[in-house]
């Protein structure tokens, strides 16, 4: 079948109202009697709270409500994510609305204000009063590991979670092995820096429900906020607005629970917006990960074992940590067939800002690790890295460290050789301090939530007499296309000019509950179930044309506005008298459907086994660096990364996707410093916490393989996540090739070149 | 905190306002309903609640609203009429430049202010013009590129 929308860059339908600047952003929404809200937050990374006075603050003119955890229906909750399934103790972490007791982090919120205006919110904190008893607080996974370690949670032991993995035998493995490398590798925050700052607006509506319009990536949060409050979770509503860049950042709960219960209270609509400065201190961020790698193989380059061991930094409540330590876990030795694998992967909780998701999700650490890793091992066989790679890429019908059988196409290769390739000819320095250097790495990242989730989506779509078209479905949009694509979907299934379809996205009560938009997920969930929809509306459409056209129903095609025939195109019928006779017998003009994700059972102990993801994305990076090796600098002058995503439905909103990946992924491994002492993050703004510019970066060229192999609709994978996989160990690859040094944490600072460099000479002397 | 009557022109329209002497342009535009200029730091450092005052790139989060008496201010949403798009907003779309949108409006406004001074910017104009315009979506190769592309259709 031709595909006429599938397939073609057209322009997202929100792109219109965001050039124009006519899109109201959560923040930029007001209502009569709004008050302002805003939170009061702890001056300690650790301590107990003696007392809390907000006499001062209340009697303040203009205050409306000030709330600590007392006033919290249900202060603390079991975390479940929107999740509708029981996953068990390892999996979920405490939600704490409002400190109470004792202080775990710094700047954890302790209580919330709704006055007049911001300024009388503001003036109102400082009036707010506690008395703390300052407690050691301890602030590195490593340490806190450690027996008589501060608790810093309501476990007793401070690892909230640990996975193994436990493939082959790894003893065998490394007794077979010819050459061995070892590595430790680590890295650091990173803030999701979205432009967007959390934002929403609260209020009651005349029948008593709590509705809050905000920008969130999961309007399922509607249940926790509901449990919050202790009321029925038909008595929350989320209108989710189109999103000021997501990323992970707001996949947990940010301004809502707060906004809830200022609102309830109040009885006013309430909005809370935060500063950066808040953002950058208190919101979660990517986990810092120690890593201690080994991995071993023969002489011709075969890896015989993989021994990892991760630690990541949970931050003070478990937010998401446990999964994002799983989804590491399972991408532990990368995109690789290796028959001994042994992972011990721990997260750790300590008194720093919670950690929790961030595209990719746990694979991006491990990722800088396994293509470290693989250099160092090519370089001590004497082996091109490249060719190393292909003697171990995983293969359809090869197992994954879990053991689970991969059964679809894994063409790396293909990505590696036409990325590298695509470099061109190395250039030549122009200077002779500065050397030139080129690297590769591939990745793998899931798409899909985790199979024990048992994820769902629904979709409706509906036919308009006029021949136009309707779309709800609950996807929260974060600027990706997300709700475009449906519309594509519909348009390429029912005929239906795109400028005829209509899309409602993100309403807790009035659109079909999609899910997250997290875990590259929405293509694929949320695309499957419109196209299910579509399917259905089709088969109704071409059996009432079959009738009216006398012919029957496997000869008919749909496409510009009309059903025809495929043996004589010239027969058809439009869709207006098409739809219209079907209205007029009765004929249901809508469809809401839904689509399962293949299920699994949720893991009963710590060893990670089978399958865990329905499908995983596979790419390849090549970069050119620059390094200065006077100044230490490090300059990306090239980047290529080529994918696998399957199909592409609408190409430059994938290419958007891989070139946008890339550069937050070159801001990861070479300028995003998050410097934290004693559990205070030192760079809140972002003149302190630097993230590309248009100066930074190159362009990103992308090439985009259609395997046809993808889960999603029409053959496609989900590209989300998968470009922040790859592009930091392929610069870490790139500075050794260029200046002979193995930087092994991020991010890559003109200081650690220089030290390296340093080093690499004293050694060369030495010997 | 002394208020003052100042006047000015916002988009084409005239207002005469009473302001306190510490209300930021920003917040003044957007309390007006000129929701497009964004808050994105409040200090300078991410070009996402840039205007043109008096035809002056200009970052509203920085500037007092009482030095804009007697002045002139335009945002994104200024430029473009009812059933015309500004070009260079066009050429954002064209170009797939838009993904989330939240910085799109300081862009536009940037872009144009290069394009005002420069017509014919290299790829290194625009790039170092648009630095103090954060993107945290597109990798700005697409934005870049829009800009460049807009400034060969206005010469021919
Ligand atoms: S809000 Fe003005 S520069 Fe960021
Ligand atoms: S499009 Fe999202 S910040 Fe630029």
């Amino acid at each position: 079948m031709e595909l006429k929308v599938i397939g073609k860059s057209v322009p997202k339908y929100d792109a219109w109202g965001k050039a124009r600047g006519e899109v109201i952003y959560a923040d930029d929404f007001s209502m009569p009697g709004m008050l302002y809200g805003k939170v009061f937050r702890a001056s300690l990374p650790r301590a107990k709270i003696l007392s809390i006075d907000t006499s001062k603050a209340e009697n303040l003119p203009g205050v409306h409500a000030v709330i600590t955890h007392k006033d919290v229906p249900k202060n603390n909750l079991r975390a479940r994510f929107g999740q509708g399934t029981e996953i068990g103790a390892q999996f979920e972490g405490l939600y704490r609305v409002l400190a109470e007791g004792e202080v775990r982090y710094y700047g954890e919120p302790i209580a919330l204000i709704a006055a007049e205006t911001s300024e009388i919110a503001e003036k109102a904190c400082e009036l707010i009063e506690v008395q703390y008893e300052p407690l050691p607080g301890v602030f590195d996974p490593l340490e806190a590991m450690q027996p008589g370690a501060p608790q810093v949670g309501e476990k007793e032991n401070n690892i909230a979670s640990h996975f193994k993995i436990r493939k082959g035998d790894v003893e065998k493995g490394f007794a077979q092995a010819d050459v061995i490398v070892e590595g430790f590798y680590q890295v650091g925050y990173q803030d999701h820096a979205y432009l967007e700052l959390e934002s929403g607006v609260a209020w009651v509506d005349d029948d008593g429900t709590i509705v809050i319009r905000v920008s969130s990536q999961v309007i399922e949060h509607f249940r926790e906020v509901a449990e919050v409050l202790d009321l029925p979770h038909s008595r929350v509503r989320y209108i989710g607005t189109l999103i000021g860049g997501g990323f992970g950042g707001k996949e947990d709960i940010t301004v809502e629970s707060y906004l809830a219960l200022l609102a309830w209270k109040t009885r006013r609509p309430v909005k809370l917006t935060y500063t950066r400065k808040e953002s950058l201190l208190v919101h979660s961020k990517r986990h810092p990960y120690y890593m201690y790698y080994k991995t071993g193989a023969t002489k011709d380059g075969k890896i015989t074992a993989v021994h990892a061991k991760l630690i990541s930094d949970a931050g003070s409540y478990a937010a998401l940590s446990p999964w994002v330590l799983l989804y590491s876990t399972v991408d532990a030795v990368g995109p690789y067939n290796v028959e001994n694998v042994k992972v011990d992967a721990y997260t750790v909780m300590t008194n720093t800002p919670i950690t929790s998701a961030f595209r990719g999700f746990g694979a991006p650490q491990v990722n800088l690790a396994y293509e470290s890793q693989m250099n160092e091992l090519a370089k001590k066989l004497g082996m091109n890295p490249m060719e190393l790679r292909r003697k171990n890429y995983l293969k359809q019908g090869d197992s994954l460290a879990t053991g689970y059988v991969y059964d679809r196409p894994v063409p790396l290769d293909l990505l590696a050789q036409k990325a590298w390739e695509a470099l061109g000819p190395k250039r030549t320095s122009s200077k002779p301090q500065v050397k030139i250097g080129r690297g590769l790495a591939v990745g793998m990242c899931s798409y899909g939530r985790l199979t024990f989730l048992h994820d769902t989506s629904r979709s409706y779509v509906r036919l308009e007499l006029d021949g136009s078209a309707l779309i709800r479905c609950g996807v929260p949009d974060v600027g990706g296309g997300q709700g475009h694509i449906l519309a594509q979907i519909v348009s390429e299934e029912l005929g239906v000019p795109l400028n005829l379809i209509k899309i409602h996205v993100t309403d807790s009560q009035l659109t079909p509950l999609a899910g997250t938009t997290t875990a590259t997920r929405q293509l694929y969930m949320s695309g499957n179930a419109t196209l299910k929809a579509c399917r259905e509306l089709k088969q109704r459409m071409f059996r009432k044309a079959a009738q009216m056209l006398l012919t029957n129903e496997e000869d008919l095609e749909v496409g510009e506005g009309k059903v025809y025939l495929k043996s004589d195109p010239t027969r058809y019928i439009a869709l207006v008298p098409l739809i219209n006779r079907m209205s007029a017998d009765g004929d249901e003009l809508y469809v809401e459907a839904q689509f399962n994700a293949p299920f699994s059972d949720v893991p009963a102990k710590e060893i990670i086994e089978g399958r865990t993801f329905p499908d995983f994305t596979f790419g390849a990076y090549a970069v050119e660096v620059e390094v200065d090796e006077e100044t230490g600098k490090v300059e990306l002058k090239r980047v290529v990364a080529a994918f696998d995503v399957g199909r592409a439905l609408n190409p430059i909103l994938v290419e958007g996707q891989i070139e946008g990946g890339a550069v937050q992924g070159a801001g990861y491994a070479l300028m995003e410093d998050m410097v934290i002492k004693d559990g205070i993050i030192q760079t809140p703004s972002l003149q302190e916490y630097l993230i590309p510019t248009s100066l930074d970066v190159p362009d990103v060229e992308s090439i985009l393989i259609e395997s046809g192999t993808g889960l999603g609709p029409y053959g496609a994978k989900g590209i989300g996540e998968p470009p922040i996989v790859g592009i930091a160990p392929a610069i870490l690859n790139a500075i050794d090739d260029a200046v002979g040094v193995r930087i092994t944490s991020l991010p890559v600072t003109s200081e650690k070149i220089l030290m390296e460099l340093k080093a690499s000479k004293e050694g060369n002397k030495a010997a | 905190m002394r208020d003052k009557l100042i006047n000015l022109k916002i988009n084409g329209k005239k207002y005469q306002i009473t302001v306190k002497s510490n209300t930021l342009l920003l917040n003044l535009l957007r309390e007006l309903g000129y929701t497009d200029p964004k808050y994105g730091c409040g200090i300078g450092e991410c070009g996402a609640c840039s205007v043109l005052l008096d035809g002056q790139l200009t970052l509203s989060c920085l500037t007092l609203a009482i030095s804009c008496d007697n002045k002139e201010v335009i945002t994104a949403a200024g430029l473009s009429e009812k059933d015309q798009l500004h070009p260079l907003a066009q050429s954002l779309i064209e170009h797939a430049a838009i993904q989330c949108g939240f910085c799109t409006p300081g862009m536009i406004i940037a872009g144009k202010s290069l394009l005002d001074k420069n017509p014919n910017p290299t790829e290194e104009d625009v790039r170092q013009y648009l630095r103090g315009n954060l993107c945290r979506c597109t990798g700005y190769a697409p934005i870049v590129e829009a800009v460049l592309d807009q400034a060969r259709k206005s010469k021919s």
